[in-house]
C-alpha cells in the first residue's frame, strides 16, 4: 500500500489546482458559446489569467467592514472550502486511490455538504449588509430542502448497492451503472446538486441582478477567493459524486487506466455545469421551492419506495 | 371639433371661461381662469361625452421674459400648460392657467390623475410654483439641498454665471445630512402590527437597474410592501439648456435623452420646430428618417431584449443581441458617422444624402435579422424559466394604464392597438404598411411579445424604404432649413448671405408654441416648443414616456418580490435619461 500522505497531497495538489484551472476554463468556455472571445492575452490560450486572478486576489487588500461580526466573517469564508475539500475524503478517484476508504461514506458526504451551508448562513449574516442577509437567507432555506431529496435520492443507490461504502457503490456497477435503474434518482441528484453548489439556474443566493451578489457582496480579497474557489470545488465534487454513485466511477474499457476514466467523466459533468450557466435564466426563489417540495421530494420518495420494494421481491424470489 | 369642446366648455361653466389660443400645431388650446381648471379637468375627464381619459403631460412656462404679445392676453407671471389626449377623439387638448407673482401656487390634480404627481413635483422643482393638496411635494430631480429653480428665467444656465465653487465644511455636513435615509420623508411607516419592515435601497448604483435609479424599497420577508423610485440622478437640464442652444445646435442635445432610440429623438425634436417654422420636409428626406428611426428602434428593442434575459439570469442571450446591435450601428455608422449620438437630422431633412452603397447594407442586414429574431424566440420567449418568471407579473389593466400615462409598447400590452405612427401619422408614417402587434394580459411577458414582433414590423419598414427610396432632395429649400442648401451659395449673394446666417447665428423661428407626438421606442415622446421669435427656444418641454412608466413602479409591484421587481423593470424598458432629461 501507498504512503496515505502521497495520496493526500496528490488528491489536494489535483484538486486546488483543478478548481483554478476551472476558472479558466468556465471563461473560455462561456466566451466560445456567447460568440466573444474571453480571457485570451495572459499565457497561451490566456491560462495564465488563473495565476493573474489568483495573484491579484492574493495582494488585494484584505478589509473586513467595520460594521461586520469579525471572527464570524473571517471564519465563514474557511468552512465552505474546508467542508468540499474534506468531501473529498471519501470519494474513490481509482482502485486503492482514495484518501479514506469509509464505509459510511455517502453520509461523511452528506453531513459534509451540509456544514457548507453555514458558509452561506454564516457569511451573510456577519456582513451585516441587508442584500447579504437576503441571500444568506435565501440560500439556508434553498439548500436546506434540496439537501433533503439529495439525501432521498442517493438512497436508491445505497439500496441497490447495499452499502454506503462509494468503492463498493462502484463495485456494484460492474455490471449495469446505476444510471439506468436509478435514472429519476440521478435527475434529482444532479438538480440538488445543482442547488447545492449554487449555480445558474440555482444561483438565487448571489443573483446579481437582484441582490448585488447576495451572500458575499462585502468580501473582497482572499475571503472571497475562498468563496470562488469552493464554488469550483463544490462542482467538482458533484460532477465526481454523479460518476462514481450512477456513472461507474472508475470502470470502463480497460484500454485506458481507471483514473482516467474518473477524469473523463467527471469532466464531462463540469462542462455540463457551465454549459447550464451558460443557457438557462433564473427562476424565482419561490418557485425553486415549490418545485423542489412539490415534485422533487414525492418523486425521490417514490423513487426510494419502488427501488426497495423491487429489491425486496428480487431477494425472495 | 376644437369649436364644439370650446362651446361644451362655455355652456357649462359659463362664457368667458375658455379663450382659444392661436398656436402652430393642430392642437386646440385655450386658456382658462384658475380657479376653474380642477372643475374643468374633472368635467374633461370624467363626464364630457368621448372623455380626455390621459393626461398626457403638465408643465409651466416662465413668461416673465417673454417680451411679446400673446393671443391678445396680459402677460402672465407663469403659465401652467395640462396636456390631454382622449383616445376616442384621437386628439389632444391643452389648456392654460395664467398665474400671477413669484412664487404663485395652484391647486392640485392628484386626486383626478395619480400621475399628476410627479409632473406637480417636477413642476415644483423647476419653477418653485406650489400645489396646494399635494400629497408630497418635494423636489424630484434636483437635490434636496439645491437652492432655486432651475427652470426659472432668473436662474443661472452655466457656471460661470454661478460665482465660483465653494465647499465649506457646513455645506459638506448639510449636504451628507441630506442623504441620510428616512422612511418617513418618503410616507413610509417603519413597523406594521406585527413587525418592523425591513428598508433596501435598490440602487443608484445597482446591477439592476440599468443606470442611476434609486428606489426604496420597503420589504416584510422578500414580499415588497411598497416601493418608492427616486430619480433626478441622471438629471442634465435639457430643457435649460435649449433656451441656450440655437434652435440647430440643440440637435445633438435630443440624441441623448433616451440615448438608445438615436434619431427618434432627432425627429421628435425637429417636427415640433418644422412645425413652428413651417418647414415642409422633401419625400427624400422622409424616408430617410422613417428608415433610421426604424433601424434604431430595433436597435433600442434589441438592447431591451438582451438585458430583460440578464435579468432574469440569463447570461448569454445579451452577448447574441449585442453583436446584431452592433450591426446596426455599421448601418448607422455608415450613413451617418456616428453610432449611438448620430445627430443626423436637420431642421428640414438630414444632413447630408445616403451614402453609395447604404442599401447593399440595409439589405444584408433585413436578410439576416428574421432568422436570429427566430433564434431568440426559442432561446428568450419560448423558456419555461422565462415565462415563469414573467407571465403574470407586473400586471396593469388598460383603464390603469390610461389613468397613469402609459404609452407605446406597455399600452399596446394591455390590448388596446394605438400606435402613433398609425393613429396620428407624423413624418410621413403614413406612406407605409406595417401592423400593430398587441397583447391582452398587461404582463411582463406580453409587453415582450409586443415588443419582439414591433421589431418585425420594423424590418418591414425598412424593407419598404429600401424599395421605394425616392429620388430628390434631401434637405428642404425652405430658408430655415439649416444649414441651408449649399450649391448655390458661390453664384448668388442672397444664399450666401442666408448661409451665413443661419450657420452664425442659426435660424430665428417665428414666434409662437407647437409640439409634435411621435411613437418613440420606448413611447410617445413630445417636445413642446414656445418660440418668442428668437434664435433659441423660449421654453422647450421633453415630454418622454419612460418618466410616467417609472412612477407607475409603486403600484404594480406591491405584493411581488424583490425577484419580480426586477422582472418589472426590465419588462418596462426604461432609460435613465429618458426619464431624468
Amino acid at each position: 500500500m501507498t504512503n496515505p500522505w502521497w495520496i493526500i497531497g496528490g488528491v489536494l495538489f489535483v484538486l486546488l489546482n483543478a478548481a483554478a484551472g476551472l476558472i479558466w476554463l468556465e471563461r473560455r468556455m462561456l466566451a466560445l458559446w456567447q460568440d466573444r472571445y474571453g480571457p485570451n492575452r495572459a499565457g497561451p490560450f490566456g491560462i495564465l489569467i488563473v495565476l493573474a486572478d489568483t495573484l491579484k486576489l492574493f495582494f488585494k487588500e484584505d478589509w473586513i467592514p467595520p460594521f461586520a461580526d469579525k471572527v464570524v466573517f473571517v471564519f465563514a469564508p474557511a468552512v465552505v472550502a474546508a467542508s468540499v475539500l474534506m468531501s473529498f475524503v471519501i470519494v474513490p478517484f481509482a482502485p486503492g486511490i482514495v484518501v479514506s476508504d469509509m464505509n459510511i461514506g455517502i453520509l461523511f458526504f452528506l453531513a459534509m455538504s451540509s456544514l457548507g451551508v453555514y458558509s452561506i448562513v454564516l457569511g451573510g449574516w456577519a456582513s451585516n449588509n441587508k442584500y447579504a442577509l437576503l441571500g444568506a437567507m435565501r440560500g439556508a432555506s434553498q439548500m436546506i430542502s434540496y439537501e433533503v431529496f439529495m439525501g432521498l435520492a442517493l438512497m436508491g443507490v445505497v439500496v441497490m448497492s447495499g452499502s454506503f461504502n462509494l468503492s463498493v457503490i462502484v463495485e456494484a456497477q460492474k455490471n449495469v451503472w446505476f444510471i439506468f435503474p436509478q435514472l429519476i434518482g440521478f435527475v434529482i441528484f444532479l438538480i440538488a446538486g445543482i442547488a447545492e453548489t449554487h449555480r445558474l439556474p440555482f444561483d438565487i443566493p448571489e443573483a446579481e441582478s437582484e441582490l448585488v451578489a447576495g451572500f458575499h457582496s462585502e468580501y473582497s480579497g482572499m475571503k472571497f477567493g475562498m468563496f470562488f474557489i469552493g464554488e469550483y470545488l463544490g462542482i467538482t465534487l458533484i460532477s465526481a459524486m454523479v460518476v462514481v454513485l450512477y456513472f461507474g466511477g472508475w470502470l470502463g474499457p480497460s484500454f485506458l487506466p481507471p483514473v482516467i476514466w474518473f477524469v473523463i467523466k467527471t469532466f464531462a459533468f463540469i462542462m455540463l455545469f457551465i454549459l447550464l450557466r451558460a443557457s438557462m435564466p433564473r427562476p424565482r426563489y419561490d418557485q425553486l421551492m415549490e418545485y423542489g417540495w412539490k415534485v422533487l421530494f414525492p418523486l425521490s420518495l417514490l423513487n426510494l419506495m419502488v427501488t426497495a420494494a423491487i429489491k425486496l421481491w428480487l431477494s425472495t424470489h | 371639433m376644437p369649436e364644439s369642446i370650446a362651446a361644451e366648455l362655455s355652456s357649462r361653466f359659463g362664457e368667458d371661461t375658455v379663450k382659444a389660443q392661436v398656436t402652430r400645431d393642430e392642437t386646440p388650446t385655450f386658456r382658462t381662469p384658475q380657479e376653474k381648471i380642477v372643475a374643468i379637468l374633472q368635467y374633461l375627464k370624467n363626464e364630457i361625452k368621448m372623455p380626455y381619459r390621459m393626461l398626457y403631460d403638465l408643465t409651466a412656462i416662465d413668461e416673465r421674459a417673454y417680451k411679446r404679445e400673446q393671443n391678445g392676453h396680459k402677460p402672465y407671471d407663469f403659465t401652467l400648460v395640462y396636456t390631454l389626449f382622449s383616445f376616442d377623439r384621437n386628439e389632444f387638448l391643452r389648456l392654460k392657467v395664467g398665474l400671477y407673482g413669484d412664487f404663485p401656487s395652484s391647486d392640485t390634480i392628484t386626486h383626478l390623475w395619480p400621475a399628476a404627481n410627479w409632473y406637480e413635483r417636477e413642476v415644483f422643482d423647476m419653477f418653485g410654483i406650489r400645489f396646494n393638496g399635494h400629497p408630497l411635494l418635494k423636489r424630484i430631480l434636483m437635490p434636496p439641498t439645491w437652492e432655486g429653480h432651475p427652470l426659472r428665467k432668473e436662474h443661472p444656465a452655466r457656471a460661470t454665471e454661478m460665482g465660483p465653487f465653494k465647499l465649506f465644511d457646513e455645506k459638506v455636513d448639510r449636504e451628507q445630512s441630506a442623504l441620510l435615509f428616512s422612511p418617513e420623508e418618503w410616507g413610509l411607516k417603519r413597523h406594521s402590527d406585527d413587525a418592523d419592515y425591513m428598508f433596501l435601497n435598490i440602487g443608484p448604483q445597482h446591477p439592476g437597474t440599468h443606470g442611476v435609479l434609486r428606489i426604496i424599497l420597503q420589504l416584510e420577508g422578500e414580499n415588497i410592501v411598497d416601493a418608492v423610485p427616486d430619480i433626478g440622478f441622471h438629471h442634465r437640464g435639457a430643457e435649460k439648456m435649449a433656451e441656450r442652444q440655437s434652435w440647430h445646435t440643440y440637435i445633438p442635445y435630443t440624441d441623448r435623452i433616451d440615448y438608445l432610440g438615436g434619431v427618434n429623438n432627432n425627429l421628435a425634436y425637429l417636427l415640433a420646430v418644422e412645425k413652428l417654422g413651417g418647414i415642409d420636409v422633401p419625400l427624400r428626406a422622409q424616408v430617410i428618417r422613417v428608415m433610421l428611426c426604424e433601424l434604431f428602434r430595433i436597435a433600442s428593442h434589441v438592447v431591451w431584449y438582451g438585458t430583460f434575459a440578464q435579468d432574469l439570469g440569463q447570461l448569454s442571450p445579451v452577448f447574441y443581441m449585442f453583436t446584431d446591435r452592433e450591426r446596426i450601428f455599421e448601418i448607422i455608422e455608415a450613413i451617418c458617422g456616428g453610432r449611438m449620438h448620430p445627430n443626423w437630422f436637420r431642421i428640414g431633412g438630414v444632413a447630408q444624402d445616403l451614402p453609395k452603397g447604404w442599401d447593399t447594407l440595409v439589405k444584408n442586414f433585413v436578410q439576416y435579422f428574421p432568422a436570429k429574431l427566430r433564434e431568440y424566440d426559442k432561446m428568450v420567449m419560448q423558456n419555461y424559466l422565462f415565462k415563469a418568471r414573467t407571465k403574470g407579473i407586473g400586471i396593469y389593466t388598460l383603464e390603469e394604464a390610461i389613468e397613469w400615462g402609459v404609452t407605446g409598447p406597455g399600452l399596446r400590452a394591455c390590448g388596446l392597438e394605438w400606435d402613433m405612427r398609425k393613429k396620428r401619422p407624423y413624418g410621413g408614417y403614413e406612406n407605409f404598411a406595417f401592423e400593430v402587434p398587441v397583447a391582452d394580459n398587461g404582463d411582463c411577458y406580453d409587453r415582450a411579445v409586443v415588443r419582439v414582433e414591433e421589431m418585425r414590423q420594423s424590418l418591414r419598414i425598412i424593407q419598404q424604404c429600401l424599395e421605394y427610396m425616392p429620388e430628390g432632395d434631401f434637405k428642404s429649400h425652405h430658408p430655415l432649413a439649416t444649414p441651408p442648401v449649399k450649391q448655390n451659395t458661390m453664384q448668388d449673394i442672397e444664399t450666401l448671405i442666408h448661409h451665413f446666417l443661419n450657420v452664425s447665428w442659426g435660424p430665428v423661428i417665428p414666434a409662437g408654441e407647437a409640439m409634435s407626438c411621435t411613437e418613440a421606442t420606448k413611447g410617445w415622446n413630445s417636445y413642446y416648443l414656445v418660440s418668442d421669435g428668437n434664435t433659441a427656444a423660449y421654453r422647450t418641454r421633453i415630454r418622454t414616456p419612460s418618466f410616467p412608466h417609472m412612477q407607475m413602479i409603486p403600484l404594480i409591484s406591491r405584493g411581488y418580490t424583490v425577484a419580480d421587481l426586477l422582472s418589472i423593470l426590465g419588462g418596462m424598458d426604461y432609460v435613465l435619461a429618458d426619464i431624468d432629461r
